[in-house]
């Protein structure tokens, strides 16, 4: 096991270093200066570009510029927004709490109710493949799974913002300040439920299928016929013997969605106002504030690429039969 | 946007479209009708649009602002008194053509270097694979948000972009038939009968692995729709067509005040991806005939 690890940590070494290039090759070779792409398009003082130049050598062979860039961002230094008169490390550190929020309530939304929908369809999905509550849920996820997010989001705030008026529909607070204590934190989750659920719905569908095809696949497998030959409760084949047999492609698929949950949260941030890196994002791209956009990609494809190594230890740990390179 | 839809494949030995049954199987399930239907349809209005609709999808004219839904402009008109319906209509031109085409040079160059990685094997085939790896860590939809924005917006750059985003999946799945392929005895039989490496590849090995591709593309198609629309949301599409997000963009402001401006651009797109989704997961249950899934 401590072999597979290391193994695994040798292995997101190179992806996580070739995400850097990337970020880096894109500074390096988007058309115009490259000091705007470091700066952003926004009036800095002469002596900040002078240092920048410098910082960045951009006098120098490009892959002393590169080695340059390495070493910045181990330090954790991404640069200054203009735009804002933030480095961009605080701006980020500042809006990740609300999008950490946002997108592990919509995640753990996401994974519950798919493991229950999909639990529920492999158990009245019959070998003919005719039935009522297995049709609708799979015609279900077929159909949520084709909702673009962000237009869930608006038909979310026209019904319940707009025409029903029972949950708020912007931001993640009241602007006119929070309720003391229990009441402020039900109030904040009134402002969660709209964007969470809007984000969660793609992954939702998509975890259910995965359940249902697991589940379905163990649900015939002699252990299970033996179980309830022993005479066991429905309940114990499904849940016990059944499920956590069928845990490792369902865990794997959500773990390997984290990154596209936290690129989507952008649209929904957008739709929401809610004040996260997505909004961030929103902002950045319509002020052309390039570092902030270049950090917030190096940010999410880091988190894919530990989400996967985490993902594929989990995997192992809780089927040690895959030995995956 | 996740790229993880379950699909069992196999290496098919015989075309797997000219086996019999092949059209019975594939349209067993009246909604893989409906779905073709409505492509059909689509196909359609986007070629004939001008007779599809008398309004201009641009330019308002003398329309009123926000009018609802009217004999006039059956789905009502926007903030620029523009009609819903026209722009919907010519809309669905920027989707399907970012969509096919996106999937088509997706599908090529997946082709491609799924069958070198797959027939040669060894550290070509690391390599290709480890590219291909690094290709599907990136989170499609900010990449694609920041190249958009660092290069500036076209449609073809569209394409480019989420076609390059979207390759890996293919290659790999190639890459793995094609490498069980490459030692099966058809093959070792056109060898010794001196067919050289480029012939074997295209005229053995992949016509059995069609039906991934196939299906793979259909997915596909659906996936650049959803990125294209969700670019065109975030004010990054090509400002000189009609786009489905670009219509939900204009929507946010005006929820309160003109549902039809939202309503109509998104069911659009969600009935275009449900479509090329269903057809999709039913071309792959007719190719790989082993019951229901």
């Amino acid at each position: 096991m401590p072999s597979f690890i290391l193994r695994r940590l040798l292995h997101a070494i190179p992806l996580l270093l070739a995400v850097v290039v990337l970020n880096f090759l894109l500074i390096a070779f988007t058309p115009g200066d490259p000091i705007t792409l470091l700066v952003g398009d926004f009036p800095a003082p002469p002596e900040y570009l002078d240092q920048m130049r410098r910082e960045f050598g951009l006098d120098q062979p490009v892959w002393i510029q590169l080695l340059r860039y390495l070493a910045k961002v181990a330090q954790g230094d991404f640069g200054f927004s203009f735009a804002n008169q933030q480095p961009v490390a605080t701006l980020i550190l500042e809006r990740l709490g609300a999008t950490l929020e946002l997108t592990l309530t919509a995640l753990a939304f996401a994974s519950v109710m798919g493991i229950v929908f999909g639990v529920i369809a492999a158990r009245f999905a019959t070998r003919s493949g005719r039935s009522l509550v297995d049709s609708a849920i799979q015609g279900a996820s077929s159909a949520g799974y084709a909702i673009p997010d962000f237009w869930l989001g608006q038909l979310l705030i026209l019904v319940f913002a707009i025409w029903l008026g029972w949950l708020p529909s912007q931001g993640n607070n009241p602007v006119r300040g929070t309720l003391p204590g229990f009441d402020g934190f039900v109030q904040h989750l009134s402002y969660l439920v709209l964007p969470a659920f809007a984000l969660s719905l793609r992954y939702l569908t998509l975890i259910t299928r995965i359940t249902r095809a697991a589940m379905l696949e163990v649900m015939h497998a002699d252990f299970i016929l033996a179980s309830r030959s022993r005479g066991a409760s429905e309940w114990t084949v499904v849940v016990v013997h059944a499920l956590r047999n069928a845990a490792a492609p369902v865990l794997t698929v959500i773990g390997y969605n984290v990154g596209f949950v936290l690129a989507g949260s952008a649209l929904i941030e957008a739709v929401f106002a809610w004040p996260g890196i997505g909004r961030l994002l929103y902002e950045s791209i319509s002020k052309r504030d390039y570092p902030v956009m270049l950090a917030i990609l190096l940010m999410v494809s880091v988190t894919v690429v530990i989400a996967n190594l985490v993902t594929d230890i989990i995997h192992r740990l809780i089927d040690p039969r895959i030995e995956r390179a | 946007m996740s790229d993880t839809i379950p699909l069992t494949m196999t290496p098919a030995v015989g075309t797997p479209f000219q086996k019999a049954g092949f059209r019975r199987r594939l349209l067993r399930r009246p909604t893989t009708l409906l779905a073709l239907a409505f492509l059909a349809l689509l196909f359609g209005l986007a070629v004939f649009a001008p007779l599809a609709t008398g309004h201009d999808p641009l330019g308002g004219g003398d329309s009123a602002l926000l009018e609802p839904l009217s004999p006039g402009h059956w789905l009502g008109t926007d903030d620029l008194g523009r009609d819903i319906w026209a722009r919907v209509v010519y809309g669905s031109r920027i989707s399907l053509t970012v969509g096919v085409l996106s999937a088509l040079i997706a599908v090529v160059v997946g082709v491609f270097v799924g069958a070198l990685a797959g027939y040669f094997g060894g550290w070509l085939d690391t390599l290709l694979m480890r590219i291909a790896e690094f290709f599907q860590t990136l989170p499609r939809f900010v990449v694609a948000l920041i190249v958009i924005a660092l290069f500036g917006t076209s449609v073809p750059k569209m394409i480019l972009v989420i076609a390059a985003l979207s390759w890996p999946q293919l290659a790999r799945v190639v890459r793995a038939s094609v490498a069980a392929l490459a030692q099966a005895q058809f093959v070792d039989a056109a060898r010794v009968a001196g067919m050289g490496h480029g012939a074997i590849i295209v005229r053995e090995i992949l016509p059995n692995v069609a039906a991934p591709i196939v299906v793979l593309g259909s997915l596909d198609i659906a996936m650049a729709i959803l990125i294209e629309a969700s670019l065109s949301f975030f004010g990054l599409g090509d400002p000189n067509h009609v786009s489905w997000g670009a219509m939900l963009n204009d929507a946010q402001q005006y929820l309160r005040s003109a549902w039809w401006m939202s309503a109509f651009a998104g069911l659009a797109i969600a009935l275009t991806v449900l479509s090329f989704n269903v057809l999709g997961d039913a071309l792959n249950d007719a190719l790989n005939p082993r019951g229901p899934k």
